[in-house]
């Protein structure tokens, strides 16, 4: 009987719709950050479902964590987030500092400030640069890289490693710099600062950008705070939360006395808003373009941080203090604890039973949180801008699958 | 040079005319072929440049001016593959016809005075049309890859294309208007003198209707930031990938010689051909038409100044794409239906009203 209604005419006439197509975007595609895969129902160009597949990068950290010293694992959170090793290295570090409640010295703090805001500036600019990729503009990527790539020679005086560092350990830091490290520190800072504007010029204020994100990917700051986004996923929604001022003590007074401001949208201003761009009419709090540009605010508010510790830690005359040993005994009992890394809050969760071994270790992602709002994102977007919504996510495969 | 043939060396005149076809046909293909490899080595240093990089330094000596050829001796020892479910005939078909659409093209386009394979009365309607036909290729390249990235390249392909030649029409009509004809030589000719006697500064209309060709241009050979077809961080390549080797350095030498083709167009169309800014030539007493010698020499300047003024378009091409986002698909037609197609007609009212207030210019 079916059968029959289909078949007539007028029914078909007027029942005329495009089939929908499943679509795998990843994991080979280039604009999904490494190994994400999505898997798109769309209707044409209208993107009807997103879901990520996610675990194409599961290395089983967390399980080697409960096998090797707490010291030990330190190698493989440089893996997680391997864009900021240096903030990952600090989180596990601080997180089993506050287990043993070992105090580092006041020298080895604003190192490790100083460290954690480079590395911090390092990935902002992958970020940025890959954003750019993922809207089909080359330059500003190689543009970053070229800043990045001063950011890492850098390190590598530091401590010898371009990308998987391990500088910052349990107790403290595993080397001082080298001499004259903080003069070149410096005069980096002062080639980046007027490029900053380049890049504003470039993508931030830029006709087509503004178009290719403002309004795109709203996510509200009700929805944010429920699906447990944070960094500038969170800022960029407007919610005023970081965990450098909000977070436990433990991690709030290793920037004791350091000014600054939370990069955040505050009755419709950013705090730095006079000397960068105006908010573009199309942008609507919450979209893309507000990550994105939280972002660039943050790499400001990053370098000014790192002229505070600069003085800081030159005015230091103690010692920068030993790292724990190798094997050293964590005492019983459990922790947990959040980090501000550029990403987002990476915790990291260990129970200690008395050996040198953890007999837990978890880390909580933010890509992983900030991954989980795509579905809602891309409803009803177009193709073009799930790589636009993925890259304002400014997600790392290697943190989510760990 | 035909009747210097037919009478001269008493050849009849159906093979005469056959062997200036095949040597045209070879001149042609020789250019088209030559320059997209300079224009590839060129797109390579100048995106490097942008970017601060250097580009290929090494193949070839300096400046790695060989690395083209390098890449097309790569492409052609590379596997071919296909795949299993794609539409063999037309997969196989599909770059040839982006390659033969581009290279017919050229056949029409004037490079100096007298110096055109075929002068047709319509020349400027049988370039477009037949550079429109590339679109053929794609679609078909899309289709015929069964796979649905490329589907949707070639989807996109066919609704931006098809929708920019409506301004890219109404933007060459009124270069055509002014001339009176459709002859790409006349059109050149009509611009001789001064700088100033370019269509580009005829009117202020034709020169809005200049940059709204600029425009749909770039569009219609699908460069940045109308990449739409290929969008890499979309689309992985669009409707080329699945293609690889000799297939995809095709569809490759086919974007590049449009790029070519187009750049030529607008010089002709508004920037006076073969006409240099300053009448060297006239200044000098020397013209075409003024003995052997001093005529060769004179269409020599023309051609320099053409594939001057063509390759400049080449490389204004190459800096919007090292510098712009890509646009959505949806504000690629926006731009044209809204912003271009509605300029291009005021525009084309305008310089036609110009033309009847001022019949003589003004």
């Amino acid at each position: 009987m079916s059968q029959v209604i289909d078949d007539d005419p007028r029914i078909i006439e007027f029942d005329v719709r495009t089939d929908e197509m499943l679509v795998n975007m990843g994991p080979q595609h280039p604009s999904t950050h490494g190994v994400l895969r999505l898997v798109l129902r769309t209707d044409g160009e209208v993107v009807s479902e997103v879901e990520p597949h996610i675990g194409y990068l599961h290395r089983c950290a967390e399980k080697i964590g409960e096998n090797i010293s707490a010291r030990q694992f330190i190698p493989y959170t440089d893996r997680m987030d391997y864009l900021a090793g240096m903030n990952m290295n600090l989180g596990w570090s601080l997180a089993v500092e506050k287990l043993m409640r070992l105090q580092v010295t006041e020298k080895a703090r604003h190192l490790r400030v100083l460290i954690a805001e480079l590395g911090r500036i390092a990935s902002h600019l992958v970020g940025m640069g890959a954003y750019g990729l993922d809207l089909g503009t080359f330059s500003p990527f190689l543009y970053a890289f070229r800043e990045r790539e001063k950011i890492l020679n850098l390190f590598e005086e530091a401590c010898g490693a371009r990308l998987t560092y391990s500088y910052i350990t349990v107790g403290g830091l595993t080397a001082d710099l080298p001499p004259g490290w903080l003069g070149r520190c410096e005069a980096f800072l002062n080639e980046f600062e007027p490029i900053i504007r380049e890049y504003h010029a470039l993508l931030t204020t830029n006709a087509i950008f503004v178009k290719r994100t403002g309004g795109i990917g709203v996510l509200s700051p009700e929805m944010a705070i429920n699906y447990g986004c944070s960094g500038p996923v969170l800022r960029g929604s407007g919610v005023d939360q970081d965990m450098r001022r909000d977070g436990e003590p433990i991690y709030t007074a290793m920037y004791d006395g350091y000014a600054f401001e939370v990069a955040v949208m505050k009755d419709g201003t950013y705090p730095r808003d006079r000397a960068y761009p105006a908010v573009p009419a199309d942008a609507v709090l919450g979209d893309c373009w507000h990550r994105f540009f939280v972002r660039m605010l943050e790499v400001v508010q990053s370098m000014e941080l790192i002229r505070q510790a600069i003085d800081r830690y030159s005015a230091c005359t103690g010692s920068l203090g030993e790292p724990v040993k190798i094997a050293e005994k964590i005492p019983a009992g459990d922790v947990y604890l959040e980090t501000e890394c550029p990403k987002g809050q990476m915790g990291f969760y260990l129970i200690g039973n008395g050996t040198p071994k953890p007999w837990r270790v978890r880390a909580r992602s933010s890509s992983f949180s900030n991954l989980s709002v795509l579905p809602e994102l891309c409803h009803g977007c177009l193709i073009a801008d799930v790589p636009a919504i993925v890259g304002s996510l400014d997600i790392v495969m290697g943190e989510i699958d760990r | 040079m035909a009747e210097y043939l037919i009478q001269t060396m008493g050849l009849p005149g159906w093979l005469t005319w056959s062997l200036l076809a095949v040597l045209s046909a070879v001149l042609i293909l020789n250019l088209m072929a030559g320059g997209a490899l300079v224009f590839i080595w060129a797109e390579r240093k100048v995106s490097a440049r942008i970017q601060d990089r250097l580009g290929p330094t090494r193949t070839g000596g300096r400046f790695g001016w060989l690395q083209s050829l390098a890449d097309g001796i790569k492409l052609l020892a590379k596997e071919d593959l296909m795949p299993e479910r794609a539409d063999k005939m037309l997969f196989r078909v599909a770059p040839y016809v982006s390659f033969c659409a581009s290279f017919a093209a050229f056949i029409g386009l004037p490079f100096a005075f007298d110096m055109v394979a075929l002068r047709l009365n319509v020349g400027v309607f049988y370039v477009v049309a037949v550079l429109g036909l590339e679109v053929f290729g794609v679609i078909l390249a899309g289709y015929a890859s069964a796979s649905k990235w490329s589907l949707f390249g070639a989807m996109r392909e066919a609704a931006q294309v098809v929708s920019y030649e409506v301004p890219l029409g109404m933007c060459i009509v009124v270069p055509v208007m002014l001339a009176g004809t459709m002859d790409l030589v006349t059109i050149a000719e009509k611009q001789s003198g001064w700088f100033t006697n370019w269509y580009l500064f005829h009117d202020p209309f034709t020169f809005v209707v200049f940059w709204v060709y600029t425009t749909c241009a770039v569009a219609s050979v699908n460069r940045a930031p109308f990449d739409l077809a290929e969008a890499e961080s979309e689309l992985v390549a669009g409707f080329h990938t699945e293609y690889s080797g000799l297939r995809w350095s095709f569809f490759y030498m086919a974007e590049y010689s449009s790029m070519f083709l187009v750049s030529g167009l607008a010089a002709i169309l508004f920037l006076g051909g073969w006409n240099g800014p300053v009448p060297i030539a006239s200044l000098l007493g020397l013209s075409e038409g003024s003995g052997e010698s001093t005529g060769a020499f004179v269409r020599l300047l023309g051609l320099a100044n053409f594939l001057g003024k063509a390759t400049l378009g080449v490389l204004f091409m190459m800096w919007i794409r090292w510098t712009l986002p890509r646009l959505r698909i949806d504000q690629v037609m926006t731009t044209c239906l809204k912003y271009c197609t509605p300029i291009a007609a005021v525009m084309f009212a305008g310089a036609m009203t110009w033309l009847w207030v001022f019949p003589g210019g003004c």
